[in-house]
């Protein structure tokens, strides 16, 4: 297993470099002038452009950058804001566990009901349930997640006032940010305002968890039916099991190995899902950042949160390949 | 020879309506890949015609006195922020999300498949430089290569078809590598081998037709996420970025402003998005089902 991970980490590496590459040239290489132009957007003036490009070395060749901007990278340091002038990695801390809290909302939902839909359907194929099932994991692959969000907001918040549909709880409260996970504050702050805080993660997390819970249903049903019809599961059937033993011990068992692959996958859609969520909902998150800093032309917070986004990803596939392993005693990676 | 191509003759006259046209019968006895047809159709139509079909034009400025009206017998999907009539600018956006969102994916699917055929034909180092590229791609989950790709470009049609093209490409080219490597060994390949084909055409005459179908399934599912994803990018404000060009993603910029108001405005534009995607969606698994049948339920 060592092995195994010590080999996947390699492979990872060159990936991350090849990323790092295309993502330093994506700055250096931006339409409207030199990079130190591009930086500054419609504040650019000869004394500001010497100045960048003297302070960020912008004039040496662009290998001594790449060197220079490798080297910042692996001590951490991945530029600040040309809008507010904070550290990118500083802010990133403050506004990932809002995205992690969102990530995991979702999975809880997507795993949650997707799992039992997907056992539901299988046990009759193409009957009703069946249907009904197929047609809601249909629809959940083909709503955006922006136009799900505003109709649960619309539904739950405006019309029935259910849920809240802002941020991460009701500032009114003032919960201090301590950790900067609203729930886990929420709990430090005591009170009962965790249940505040709960309710401000409903309804992104059924948003963004739709697309996610309609690929868990696709795959578990496909799955169930698929080890169903296996020798084993006649053999356990014929010599008198229950159906609840034959369902937990022999169909699930198996099942479970194409389903965690595909919870791993879906889990970096999540991350890339949660830019328009955090957008829908003002969620205070990784997401909603890389929106804004588009929007305002920072560059350098763009091109250091893709690459932190891919190092993410690739983290989760790696931890996902090793419950694989650990799941499914048929393999063992070498 | 010649006596087994008369045999082949006299057993085939029977079935030789071929593997598109059986596939294409299939198809058209599958009522949920009509149903999806249909759905595609009425945007079609409704893009193709809209200057004939709208009752109003998708943009005149000025009538900010006409904004924000319900649904009513005159607007029959309402008025947007700026007096624009709904129904109109659906009808006018869906040329922009239908044509950006397909041409996108065939973007992706020329882009992809050249990178997947010259990886899967030509193998060894080749192949090993290209896929650890598309690897470096894939590590940029979703809509977020896109995003950056869009952000890189600056606002435009083209510009968002190429990124969410490029976005796609990986996902074609390593669906076309993987058929392309399980291909390389079977018999009519190696025949063509010992009887001298030069690499080029065992490759574009044997392999690419026979490796064509799961890339025509993909493809139309992807026309539907791609139709959700450059709506995705205009709702961002990474649209076309013309006002006076009705895109489907854009008209739900700031959705949050009319969520008490005009919830309309966010359901109507909304409904378009996911009707057409289900049909693309309906189509693909027909699609699927009919040019596979041993996946037939």
């Amino acid at each position: 297993m060592a092995r195994f991970i010590v080999r996947r980490l390699l492979v990872a590496i060159p990936v991350l470099l090849g990323l790092s590459v295309i993502l330093f040239l994506f700055l250096r290489l931006l339409p409207g002038g030199g990079p130190a132009e591009a930086i500054l957007g419609q504040h650019a003036t000869p004394q500001l452009v010497a100045q960048i490009t003297a302070a960020e070395g912008l004039d040496k060749p662009l290998y001594v950058q790449y060197v220079a901007y490798l080297g910042r990278l692996l001590h951490g340091d991945f530029g600040a804001s040309f809008i507010d002038g904070r550290e990118v990695a500083g802010t990133f801390l403050i506004r990932f566990p809002a995205t992690v809290e969102l990530t995991i909302g979702a999975l809880i939902f997507a795993v949650g009901l997707g799992i039992p839909l997907g056992r539901l359907a299988a046990r009759h194929p193409n009957g009703w349930i069946d249907g009904v099932v197929t047609a809601i994991s249909l629809f959940g692959i083909s709503i955006p997640v922006f136009v799900l969000g505003y109709t649960l907001a619309f539904i739950f918040g405006v019309e029935l006032h259910w849920l809240p549909t802002l941020g991460q709880n009701d500032p009114r409260l003032g919960v201090d940010p301590v950790t900067h996970f609203a729930i886990i504050d929420a709990i430090l702050a005591g009170h009962w305002y965790v249940i505040d805080a709960l309710a401000h993660l409903i309804l992104p997390s059924i948003a963004l968890g739709t697309i996610p819970l309609a690929v868990f249903t696709r795959i578990t049903r496909a799955s169930v039916i698929e080890v169903s019809n296996e020798d084993y599961v006649r053999t356990a059937r014929a010599k008198g099991l229950t159906d609840r033993r034959v369902n937990d011990r022999h169909i699930m068992r198996n099942a479970w190995l194409p389903v965690t692959t595909v919870i791993g996958l879906e889990t970096g859609a999540l991350l890339a899902g949660a830019v328009l969520t955090e957008t829908v909902f003002s969620w205070n998150g990784v997401g909603s950042w890389v929106v804004s800093s588009i929007q305002n032309h920072d560059y350098i917070v763009v091109q250091s949160l893709i690459l932190i986004f891919a190092s993410i990803f690739l983290t989760v596939n790696l931890i996902v390949d090793m419950g694989y392993a650990f799941l499914n005693p048929r393999i063992r990676y070498g | 020879m010649a006596t087994s191509t008369a045999v082949t003759v006299s057993v085939t006259t029977r079935v030789s309506r071929g593997l598109w046209h059986d596939a294409f019968r299939r198809l058209m006895r599958n009522g949920p890949a009509i149903v999806g047809m249909v759905f595609i159709a009425i945007f079609v139509f409704g893009a193709i015609l809209a200057p004939i079909i709208a009752p109003y034009p998708p943009n005149v400025p000025g009538q900010l006195g006409n904004a924000m009206h319900g649904p009513s017998l005159i607007h029959i999907m309402g008025t947007d922020t700026q007096g624009n009539d709904e129904f109109s600018r659906i009808l006018y956006g869906a040329r922009i999300s239908l044509t950006v969102g397909v041409v996108a994916v065939f973007f992706g699917l020329i882009g992809g498949t050249t990178v997947g055929a010259i990886a899967g034909g030509a193998g060894g180092i080749v192949d090993g430089i290209l896929m650890r590229v598309i690897d470096v791609l894939l590590a940029v989950p979703g809509i977020l290569l896109a995003i950056g790709i869009v952000a890189w470009l600056g606002h435009g049609e083209i510009q968002i078809m190429l990124a969410v093209g490029i976005s796609y490409s990986p996902m074609f080219a390593r669906l076309l590598r993987g058929s392309l490597l399980a291909l390389r060994e079977s018999d009519y390949v190696i025949a063509a081998r010992s009887m001298g084909a030069s690499p080029v055409r065992i490759l574009v005459r044997h392999m690419l037709p026979n490796a064509l179908t799961p890339l025509i399934v993909q493809a139309t599912l992807a026309a539907a996420t791609a139709i959700i994803d450059v709506a995705g990018l205009g709702f961002l404000g990474l649209g076309p970025g013309d006002p006076r060009i009705a895109e489907w993603g854009e008209m739900l910029t700031d959705s949050s402003r009319f969520l008490q108001s005009a919830p309309y405005l966010i359901f109507f534009p909304g409904a378009a998005i996911v009707i057409s995607a289900i049909g693309f969606n309906l189509l693909g698994d027909g699609l699927r089902e009919a040019l596979d049948p041993r996946l037939k339920r």
